[in-house]
């Protein structure tokens, strides 16, 4: 006995993801998210961690693929390695806390140790194994690193495509974001993390949506200045969406703030004034005061990296699927490195203005999304239409483009996901 | 022991928690300094908020415009309003000058929106500024005991 439909059962897992639309069991099927696990998370490039987030030898953080725990660490030599936190003896993690700094891991069950690179060190009372434990071959299982523009990432297949060809024209892109370090290097000082009752790609899809802003972040939007949110009325402005090839895509909703090292001499926002006069009395030259001002407020796009990250006007967007009906986001805040400090607390406001679960933007997208996903219980057999702006789509160097609130990035995300799910 | 400070601070601290159980907003943002601050921390050991990513940190401009958006019916998370009862006990004084008061206490708090119940459990700071024959809030700080964990939309005031 099945409770599937004979209509369901009769569609094959490319069928269901059709050049507008897809079907409505790619957010509520339990083993289509646990062919994902595999067939996604294991079988492609996937984030996890900026390089400032493990600065020093021993540096160590939590994180997931999938649903497999592991641990990103820089060893004695500044070599990122991603670890399976599995002890090699009997699997228990051997690195708890979400961030933090060690010499070693040592599993708290038996005592296996190992070094910072994974290579089982030693292990308790060795002598019950006469010598025959091949230690060579136990250590933690070491994932292939690659890293960009301060962005690691890991994959559980070593044939797969270097990380520079998979990243391909959004490249381009990070370099972009990664200016609104204002002159300094980019850090995460932290993040807001929450959970929302829903599929994971229900949040892929809102980080290229420019149509439920206006909708959605209306009360957002009632709280900031007139010319702050004469810019973020975005929907009918000259902004674009851009298919960047293998699931990744961009949304330009502010064309004027895409590359922040660009019109310096423009008009300091009102917002920012007394900023600006904090920095010129801390004797910051005009040129650094409208580079550091202009970098504050974030980049005017949404990076979407196919499947985990976006790099998102001014914080790092996670994503970690939990269950099939159930995700975890965090959004990492972005300070500059050694920059003004007064600087550095305009971002931190900006961030907890409009994010985490007392922001005045986050809590109503968690809203929107759980609604989503109370709603895909109904109507199985039903569709998630991804039409918009599919008229007016065109080809470009690096893809497809068409208007600022276009489906087209969540078009671009599910042709990626329906060629490694039919792999 | 100074109990008739405790209950002073005691009396005070119970009626701003009712103000914010029955939504007296305008009353509440009444009970600050111009120069108070509201914080709710993401670090349970982290004492320097300004520099620091928190769930809140809100001036008296921040606060209005909480207050705005909760009220405004344009906010899809907080409509329906959700409706929370806290209690506020185990109050201690750490500090007395005579004009500046600082407390410590426990905040239990059970939220009702939408079929779910939640519940947050809460370390209170308030640095208090006497005020004729009551107090004003120079800073009040909220600590989730579970802040460092994943939450999910909080539609009122901790």
């Amino acid at each position: 006995m099945t409770n599937k439909t004979d209509a369901q059962q009769a569609l094959t897992l490319g069928d269901r993801v059709q050049a507008d639309r897809v079907h409505t069991s790619l957010y509520t099927d339990p083993a289509i998210f646990e062919q994902e696990m595999d067939k996604v998370f294991s079988s492609t490039w996937v984030w996890v961690a900026h390089a400032s987030e493990i600065p020093e030898a021993g540096s160590y953080k939590n994180t997931y693929i999938g649903l497999q725990p592991v641990i990103v660490v820089r060893d004695r030599k500044q070599k990122v390695h991603v670890l399976l936190n599995r002890c090699r003896h009997r699997a228990a993690t051997v690195c708890e806390g979400k961030k933090g700094k060690t010499n070693s891991f040592v599993c708290p069950y038996h005592g296996w140790s190992y070094s910072l690179d994974g290579a089982l060190r030693g292990v308790p009372h060795p002598e019950s194994y006469a010598d025959q434990l091949e230690k060579g071959e136990l250590g933690l299982v070491s994932l292939r690193v690659e890293e960009y523009a301060g962005m690691i990432f890991a994959t559980m297949k070593n044939d797969i495509e270097p990380l520079v060809d998979y990243l391909g024209p959004a490249k381009k892109w990070m370099d972009l974001f990664m200016k609104q370090g204002g002159g300094y290097p980019i850090k995460v000082a932290g993040e807001h993390r929450f959970r929302f009752p829903g599929n994971w790609k229900i949040q892929l899809e809102n980080t290229t949506d420019a149509y439920h802003f206006p909708l959605v972040h209306k009360s957002f939007l009632s709280s900031v200045d007139k010319q702050t949110e004469e810019m973020l009325d975005f929907v009918t402005g000259s902004g674009y969406v851009e298919d960047l090839g293998n699931g990744h895509s961009v949304m330009v909703m502010i064309p004027q703030l895409v590359d922040l090292e660009e019109n310096l001499d423009a008009p300091i926002p009102a917002r920012f004034a007394e900023l600006a006069d904090e920095l010129r009395a801390e004797k910051y030259s005009e040129e650094e005061v409208r580079r550091i001002v202009r970098a504050v407020g974030g980049s005017g796009f949404n990076l979407n990296i196919f499947p985990n990250i976006a790099c998102s006007m001014a914080f790092f967007r996670v994503l970690q699927p939990v269950a099939v009906n159930e995700t975890e986001i965090h959004h990492a805040v972005i300070t500059m490195d050694g920059g003004p400090q007064a600087a550095n607390q305009a971002r931190l406001r900006l961030h907890e203005h409009f994010q985490g679960p007392m922001g005045f933007g986050t809590p109503d997208d968690s809203e929107a999304w759980e609604r989503v996903q109370k709603g895909a219980s109904s109507g199985k057999d039903l569709w998630i239409m991804l039409n918009r702006g599919l008229a007016g789509e065109k080809p470009t160097p690096d893809g497809r483009v068409s208007d600022v609130s276009a489906e087209t990035g969540m078009r671009a995300a599910y042709q990626q996901w329906k060629k490694l799910m039919t792999a | 022991m100074n109990t008739e400070l405790i209950t002073q601070v005691a009396a005070f601290i119970w009626q701003e928690a009712d103000m914010l159980d029955h939504g007296e907003y305008a009353q509440w943002l009444e009970s600050w300094t111009a120069d108070g601050l509201y914080i709710v921390p993401i670090d349970p050991e982290q004492t320097d908020f300004a520099n620091t990513l928190n769930y809140a940190y809100d001036n008296a401009e921040m606060r209005e415009k909480r207050v705005a958006r909760l009220g405004s019916g344009e906010s899809i998370s907080t409509s329906p309003v959700p409706r929370t009862v806290r209690d506020v006990s185990r109050f201690r004084v750490l500090a007395n000058d005579g004009t500046n008061v600082s407390v410590r206490c426990a905040q239990n708090l059970r939220e009702f929106r939408k079929d779910v119940l939640k519940h947050y459990t809460a370390d209170v700071s308030f640095e208090l500024v006497r005020s004729g024959t009551s107090f004003l809030i120079h800073r009040k700080v909220v600590r989730l005991i579970n802040s460092t964990d994943t939450l999910q939309g909080i539609g009122y005031i901790l």
